[in-house]
């Protein structure tokens, strides 16, 4: 009996460190990227409708070209610190290489092959194309460098241990869209909602794992700061007209002409920087979402 | 040192009046004058941001005076209703105004700086057609937006 349970004991070792070799952190091949190069107008496009400046400029910045990172975001999981992902070649991200760059969007792989944290939002941009991260990349690199060291995140334990998100990718990390879209603006806003501004990250609620309930797509969620609630933007209980969603993220105002405030002003910031035409695809998408559970 | 005595008596007259009017009436007086305040620009802004959605024919003589109003309310004395002690802190839920309004290396007061001056902005070219309008109108929700940012506590 004694040997059969030391049995199970190893077999479930083998397992587990089977699965954990199997869910490794994957990196891109390098031959992926080899015959792209990079527009960085198009890259400024990306970069303001990916939101990125929203949690890596400095914590009460104003100013969205500067990444020197240090907010500091506190959730039921740990406090995560943005890092600095300036292009300092020392404390930031200059001296990477674009595949490095697509690996850590696209996989959520760190250059030195560690799972990232899901706080940062690479179930969204795992959907980029290739070309818009070479795009990005581009642009990022014209940003000024900023010179501040890089801290630690206070996670607890379990969900410190970071070779636990290679199986939490297996679950969470779904590459295919997410709503069906079959008109070329429904494209473009699911694009712009579902691989870039992860609207999703916080409008959605999450499992017990912290991965997005699909089945309640956009329906709000608790505010992860645990102050207030993310609002539905779904027909369950949001009615703005197309033209509503458009203008409140171009300006700011609501229906009502109260204005954004909180995390949402942030977003209204990037928004604002996309065209017309962008923000009503964006408007679109949300207006085509169906009622969440 | 002239004007000292003078704003000395101004405080002193307003607090008194604060007191007397919270002591008569329910909720706070400055949080009632403050949202007040906040839903007059609301106001405004339906005629403006209307015209600039498109929902409202623009209409030069209307987003003039409307305009006006906005600048006209960004420029009014309003210390007096913005008074330490009628935070979140002190008042719950009776309003979202956060205490950070008040501490040290606050820029709530500067914002309502650059509020006034993109009111006026948009006083002054709500008159030359829907696109200078909206244009400037944007310049006044950035600062709303500036404002209800940092120093508003979100919803619910």
């Amino acid at each position: 009996m004694k040997r059969f349970l030391l049995g199970v004991v190893l077999l479930g070792l083998v397992v587990a460190a089977g699965v954990l070799w199997l869910t490794r952190p994957q990196h891109i091949a390098p031959e992926r990227f080899a015959n792209l190069s990079g527009d960085a107008a198009n890259g400024e496009t990306v970069y303001f409708a990916g939101g990125c400046a929203s949690c890596h400029k400095a914590e009460g910045s104003e100013d969205a070209l500067s990444l020197p990172g240090g907010r500091r975001f506190t959730t039921p999981f740990g406090t995560f610190v943005a890092p600095n992902i300036s292009s300092d070649a020392a404390t930031g991200i200059g001296d990477w290489t674009v595949v490095q760059f697509a690996s850590a969007l696209l996989n959520g792989t760190s250059p030195e092959g560690r799972h990232y944290f899901p706080a940062f939002p690479y179930t969204t941009y795992a959907r980029m194309t290739d070309q818009d991260v070479v795009d990005l990349w581009a642009f990022m690199q014209t940003l000024p460098a900023e010179d501040r060291a890089n801290e630690p995140h206070d996670i607890g334990f379990p969900f410190n241990i970071r070779l636990s998100l290679g199986p939490w990718k297996v679950l969470f990390l779904d590459r295919d869209w997410v709503q069906p879209a079959d008109t070329p603006e429904l494209q473009r806003g699911r694009y712009l909602v579902e691989a870039l501004g992860h609207c999703a990250e916080c409008h959605t609620p999450r499992n017990i794992l912290g991965g997005a309930k699909t089945a309640s797509w956009m329906g709000g969620a608790p505010n992860p700061s645990g102050k207030g609630k993310i609002p539905d933007i779904t027909p369950k209980s949001f009615d703005w007209s197309a033209t509503d969603i458009a203008y409140y993220l171009e300006s700011g105002f609501t229906p009502e002409f109260d204005s954004a405030g909180g995390e949402m002003a942030e977003v209204v910031a990037n928004m604002a920087r996309l065209s017309p035409e962008d923000r009503a695809a964006i408007a679109a998408y949300v207006k085509a979402l169906p009622a969440a559970n | 040192m002239s004007r000292l005595p003078m704003i000395i008596a101004s405080v002193a007259v307003v607090a008194t009046a604060g007191i007397a009017i919270a002591g008569s009436h329910g909720g706070n007086p400055a949080v009632k004058a403050r949202q007040a305040h906040m839903s007059l620009y609301a106001f405004n802004m339906a005629t403006l941001g209307g015209m600039a959605k498109g929902e409202i024919e623009y209409n030069a003589d209307a987003a003039k005076a409307a305009a006006g109003n906005m600048a006209a309310l960004s420029t009014l004395a309003q210390g007096a209703y913005w008074v330490p002690g009628t935070s979140t802190a002190e008042l719950g839920e009776e309003t979202r105004a956060l205490p950070k309004i008040w501490e040290a290396g606050s820029t709530a007061g500067e914002i309502g700086g650059r509020m006034a001056e993109a009111a006026q902005q948009l006083a002054a070219v709500a008159g030359d057609g829907k696109d200078a309008m909206a244009g400037a109108l944007g310049g006044v929700g950035k600062e709303c937006s500036a404002c209800h940012k940092g120093y508003r506590q979100p919803q619910e």
